[in-house]
């Protein structure tokens, strides 16, 4: 086990929910459930997390938000999409305004399904996206050391066989 | 004079003290909000996950200030060990707080900059008091420099009281407890996103994080000077002010920097001065 897994920080970001699942997210930080005795901060800066857990389902308002965010977490990351509105847009995927779930924008790790999904199967998720996260780390080292080998043997960065899941 | 020893000791163990300290603070605030909180080797935990992580830094320069301001705070602790001169220490401590302001400067983001900004603020807020501290020492000991301040068997605390009730006010900016921390805190949300460390992920952070509990020590053992007469008095007064530290922090809301600098210069002007000229007055500046 590496250390990611013991301290998994946390960036929430709402996106366009009812708040039903924000409530039992922000639940989970209360003394009743306490996920800060797992490690688990939630951070409110992109920079310094490791999983982006999302509610609610895409719009065009927020589109550029959701993906503005992703791109500023430090690799390896993941997302956790919370509540049925993030996994598939849920009775909103038909409104003219809704794009669907997160997955549209980003890749979706781990999805969360439940409306509003329980504090316990919000853990349960974070959980799971903690052995998907070890496996992006070990993934992550892999590709940096075949890239260092393949830049002594002199080949262009470009012609670098990416490795396959290590999950 | 100057123990190389003690530097050495000091750089390689002060990280583990001061990361303990910080997981043990983590701990007794989890409880104190009647949480279980995490285990006390948490902190180490969140520096070794930061390794791990990718160095995203925004510019050429921003990492190499992360490293400066380690470097010098690792300094200025390893000066003080070795029992180096007090005034030495303090300019030391100054310009490792200035690496990590031009750290959050270099990068071209608003938060970090108010977070830098309200950092030199609160430089300007504690950096008078901290060094009638070091004034307050001096005439109490007759020396500035810290093992011979450590060594004096003359009873400090009694001869400056004000000074050292002014140096716990700034101790609380220092440490980024609440009240004071307006420039960047433990906590998890705040109105600048992260203030000063906004711009920093993955080692840099790591290297900020560790040079915090080089501070943490380096300001605890600032404390003890306060009753170096009686070695066994001055590690239950280390004791009792960080304990004193968690309270205030878990028990006050965030102040605006206007209060914060007000504040500490008015306790610097009043209780220090105060003190300095009854001793003045009643010893005639050689107690």
């Amino acid at each position: 086990m590496t250390y990611l897994a013991k301290s998994p920080w946390i960036i929430h970001y709402d996106a366009s929910s009812c708040n039903g699942c924000d409530i039992e997210v922000l639940a989970s930080l209360t003394p009743m459930y306490d996920v800060e005795r797992f490690g688990i901060i939630n951070t409110g800066n992109p920079k310094h997390a490791d999983i982006f857990v999302v509610t609610g389902s895409i719009n065009e308002q927020n589109r550029e938000v959701v993906k503005n965010i992703y791109d500023q977490m430090p690799h390896p990351n993941v997302v956790v999409a919370v509540g049925i509105c993030a996994c598939s847009g849920g009775v909103f995927r038909e409104c003219y305004n809704v794009a669907g779930g997160i997955d549209k924008v980003i890749p979706v790790d781990v999805y969360v399904p439940g409306c509003a999904c329980r504090p316990e199967s919000i853990i349960d998720g974070i959980v799971t996206a903690l052995g998907i996260l070890e496996g992006k780390r070990t993934k992550m080292v892999l590709d940096a050391d075949k890239k260092e080998h393949h830049r002594h043997a002199g080949l262009h960065p470009e012609h670098i066989p990416k490795s396959g899941g290590a999950q | 004079m100057i123990n190389i020893v003690w530097a050495i000791v000091f750089v390689l163990v002060a990280p583990l003290i001061g990361g303990l300290i910080a997981g043990i603070d983590r701990k007794i605030t989890a409880h104190m909000q009647g949480r279980v909180g995490p285990s006390i080797f948490q902190s180490f935990w969140d520096v070794g996950k930061l390794f791990e992580k990718e160095n995203a830094v925004v510019n050429e320069t921003q990492h190499y200030y992360a490293i400066c301001y380690v470097v010098f705070m690792a300094f200025t602790g390893a000066l003080f060990f070795a029992g180096g001169n007090l005034l030495l220490v303090i300019f030391a401590l100054t310009l490792a707080g200035i690496f990590l302001v031009l750290g959050a400067y270099s990068a071209n983001s608003p938060y970090s900059y108010i977070g830098a900004e309200r950092e030199l603020l609160q430089i300007m807020a504690y950096e008078p008091m901290v060094i009638l501290a070091a004034v307050g020492l001096y005439v109490a000991t007759g020396s500035f420099n810290v093992n011979d301040i450590a060594a004096s068997t003359s009873p400090v605390i009694l001869l400056i009281p004000g000074l050292f009730l002014g140096f716990l006010y700034v101790l609380t900016i220092k440490l980024r407890k609440s009240p004071f921390d307006i420039s960047t805190s433990h906590h998890a949300h705040q109105e600048i996103v992260k203030g000063v460390t906004t711009e920093f992920s993955g080692p840099s952070l790591a290297w900020i994080e560790i040079s915090h509990w080089y501070e943490t020590v380096f300001l605890l053992g600032f404390v003890y000077l306060f009753f170096g007469f009686n070695p066994l008095l001055g590690v239950i007064a280390v004791v009792v002010v960080y304990l004193l530290e968690i309270f205030i922090d878990n028990t006050n809301a965030r102040v605006t920097w206007q209060l914060a600098v007000k504040s500490s210069w008015l306790i610097a002007a009043v209780v220090g001065f105060v003190n300095l000229a009854a001793l003045y007055i009643l010893f005639g500046g050689h107690v």
